[in-house]
């Protein structure tokens, strides 16, 4: 039996097939609760793409899912798992928060490009320490990195309650930063240029996301770097045999992939809260595997599918308050289902198509 | 006598925590012992906690609640065996996927069902485990120290908890004694040599994650009608990872799984009782200190700095018959 499929079966066919199976076992989860899923999907389509401050709010989600998902892409591709995005951005928003808080009296123009390297320099980090205890002492990535979204929430519980909430405020979160620490709206943009458009938490990180897609695509296909985790991520052994020393690739792989996710808090802290709070990360983080997984680690398919996320994200709030039976948690369910789908249960559909389509290729090849 | 009261305190409601790890971190070991990681452990223990408390509060029996835990779990652990076994996907995105359906699912129908906002109606009385007294805690009352130990300690749990601890031997016994045990353990180290042996690999792999459910189904009936009496967001609150981290911890052994266990559960305990409370020479030790401590921990065994963790050699390899 062929199991090699064509390139375009493996880029477009097969993903097609896993999201309609995750949709359609999503619309059973509807049916089951009673109510009508073509109806729901209306819904939803309508709340995230049907009016401009819909549009706007899809983007800003889809600016965080952009960045959690090009990190764990670029882990992937070095043969690495890093389920610590969310903790990573966790850890970022420090960063982000320092430059902000530091030098919001001046412009953002200054500080925007100190909040990325805070960010992404904090992101790093905490992927780094998994990295390194990866790459020197063998512990598993997967099992630290988990245990790292733990212990960056315990850090920065500390740090919100005892060292950098507002003194004699109740509320565990920064002192707001002045307007010069706030990234321009979409709309003030379009503003800029005489446009008008509604507002949205839409803000100029959407452009960053953007940049740091074509950025890893560069890394990943075009310098030596990527080349080096591609053969990683290939065979741990091809690349010691070529060379390249694993444990550096593991480390920086892990370095990039925690900066990419670290980004992610420019948008939240610099772009739309304007101040550190709790739980701001709020399981973007995670999502990023499922974005990831749908855009087969490609930053044009991670683009596409973090706008997918985008639409559930705010297309589901819109769902939820149409429709209250159905509350926002269904993003979580379909979250899931495209996870087991394209995820894990990828080989499902595939030996199927594979015999299909050299079947017809044979047919053809005999007529 | 108030710091005795306190510490006695802290070790009951230690216990408690304890408990639900076991389940969980004994899940995990039947499951990662046969070669299949499981980080939806979280998820199996959510599910069942709504699961338990939804049955609990619809049929008034705390057993039925406890199988229609056991039930939903079993269910999510197939579905990790489909993905993981039948269809050799990758195990930790598996995994992941449980946890996402369980805690978006448990919140969905609950609300259809129940309309408290995700939450299960609070049930009382034979829909709930209750604390049971233990025989001879009267009698043993007046012995001085013993008598406090048992009427504190020992006694007062309800079956959930006992049930828990008999765990730990039973899972010695069938892993370690029986020919099931011998052969679970050698397809998590060389599924190769017990396909050879004729024994279908598959099989066992499958009856291994439906244990794993089983007790992960009591772990959440545990949460909801035992711990609590009713079912709530997000209630596991990451007890599945500490569960994941206890089992590293014990090197996927049953009983350094209770040790590891017990030290996680009393140290969550403690960092609730002893807030704020100033240690001489180190000063105010943070509440976020202890509680991210079995993290820590884990890490630091992890990365072989204290001692060294080796998991099942062929833990997370989907097993390829050769042709």
């Amino acid at each position: 039996m062929n199991q090699d499929l064509p390139r375009w079966a493996d880029m477009v066919l097969i993903p097609a097939l896993n999201l309609a199976m995750a949709l359609l076992m999503s619309g059973l989860v509807v049916i089951i609760i009673g109510e009508n899923p073509i109806e729901a999907m209306k819904y939803l389509v309508y709340g995230s793409l049907g009016y401009g401050e819909g549009i706007g709010y899809t983007l800003y989600y889809a600016t965080n899912f952009i960045f959690t998902g090009l990190a764990v892409a670029v882990a992937f591709h070095a043969g690495l798992f890093n389920i610590g995005g969310e903790g990573q951005a966790y850890v970022a928003g420090i960063g982000v928060a320092i430059a902000c808080l530091w030098l919001d009296n001046t412009h953002w123009l200054i500080v925007f490009p100190l909040a990325i390297f805070g960010g992404a320099a904090f992101g790093a980090l905490w992927a780094a320490i998994p990295g390194y205890l990866q790459a020197k002492r063998g512990s598993h990535i997967v099992i630290t990195t988990i245990m790292f979204n733990f212990i960056a929430s315990a850090l920065l519980v500390y740090l919100l309650v005892n060292v950098m909430k507002v003194p004699g405020s109740m509320a565990t979160e920064t002192r707001s930063f002045e307007a010069g620490a706030h990234l321009p709206f979409m709309s003030d943009i379009f503003a800029w240029f005489g446009l008008k458009i509604e507002k949205s938490p839409l803000n100029l990180s959407f452009f960053l996301a953007i940049a740091a897609s074509v950025a890893v695509w560069i890394l990943i296909w075009k310098t030596k770097l990527g080349y080096a985790m591609r053969t990683l991520g290939f065979s741990s052994t091809a690349a010691l045999y070529a060379g390249i020393s694993p444990a550096r690739i593991i480390i920086i792989a892990m370095s990039i992939s925690g900066a990419l996710a670290g980004l992610m808090a420019v948008n939240e802290i610099m772009g739309v809260q304007h101040r550190l709070l709790l739980g701001y990360t709020a399981g973007y983080g995670f999502v990023g595997i499922a974005v990831a997984l749908m855009g087969r680690n490609h930053p044009v398919g991670i683009f596409f599918a973090a706008i997918l996320f985008g639409m559930l994200y705010q297309g589901g709030a819109e769902l939820a308050f149409e429709m209250p039976a159905i509350t926002r948690d269904m993003i979580v369910v379909i979250q899931g289902m495209v996870i087991l789908f394209t995820g894990a249960m990828d080989h499902m559909f595939r030996p199927t198509v594979a015999r299909l389509l050299s079947f017809t290729r044979s047919q053809q090849e005999g007529a | 006598m108030e710091t005795i009261e306190l510490a006695i305190q802290v070790l009951d409601s230690g216990l408690r925590l304890t408990a639900l790890l076991l389940f969980a971190c004994l899940a995990g070991l039947f499951s990662e012992r046969s070669g299949i990681f499981d980080i939806g452990l979280e998820g199996k223990l959510l599910g069942a906690a709504f699961a338990a408390g939804a049955g609990a509060a619809v049929t008034g029996s705390a057993w039925l609640g406890l199988l229609c835990g056991i039930g939903v779990s079993v269910v999510l652990s197939l579905m990790h065996g489909l993905a993981s076994i039948t269809f050799r996907g990758n195990q930790i995105i598996s995994g992941v996927a449980i946890n996402f359906l369980a805690a978006g699912m448990a919140i969905l129908f609950g609300q259809a069902w129940f309309g408290r906002g995700g939450n299960t109606p609070s049930v009382t009385g034979a829909a709930k485990f209750n604390d049971i007294s233990l025989p001879l805690v009267d009698t043993l009352n007046n012995v001085p120290v013993i008598g406090m130990l048992y009427r504190e300690l020992i006694s007062g749990h309800t079956i959930l908890v006992y049930i828990a601890f008999a765990f730990v031997p039973l899972t010695w016994f069938i892993l370690f004694r029986t020919r099931f045990g011998l052969r679970l353990r050698a397809v998590g180290e060389c599924p190769e040599a017990v396909d050879t042996a004729g024994i279908s690999v598959i099989w066992l792999r499958y009856r291994a994650v439906i244990i794993c459910g089983i007790l992960c189904g009591f772990g959440g009936a545990y949460l909801s009608i035992s711990q609590n009496s009713f079912f709530v967001r997000d209630m596991s609150a990451g007890k599945g990872f500490v569960a994941l981290a206890a089992l590293i911890f014990a090197r996927w052994m049953p009983f350094n799984a209770l040790v590891s266990c017990l030290l996680f559960g009393i140290l969550e305990a403690s960092a609730i009782a002893f807030q704020g409370i100033t240690i001489p020479g180190i000063g105010e030790i943070p509440v976020q200190f202890i509680q991210a401590l079995p993290y820590i921990l884990t890490v630091i065994l992890l990365a072989g700095f204290v001692g060294k963790a080796v998991p099942p050699k062929a833990g997370g390899v989907p097993y390829v018959k050769e042709r």
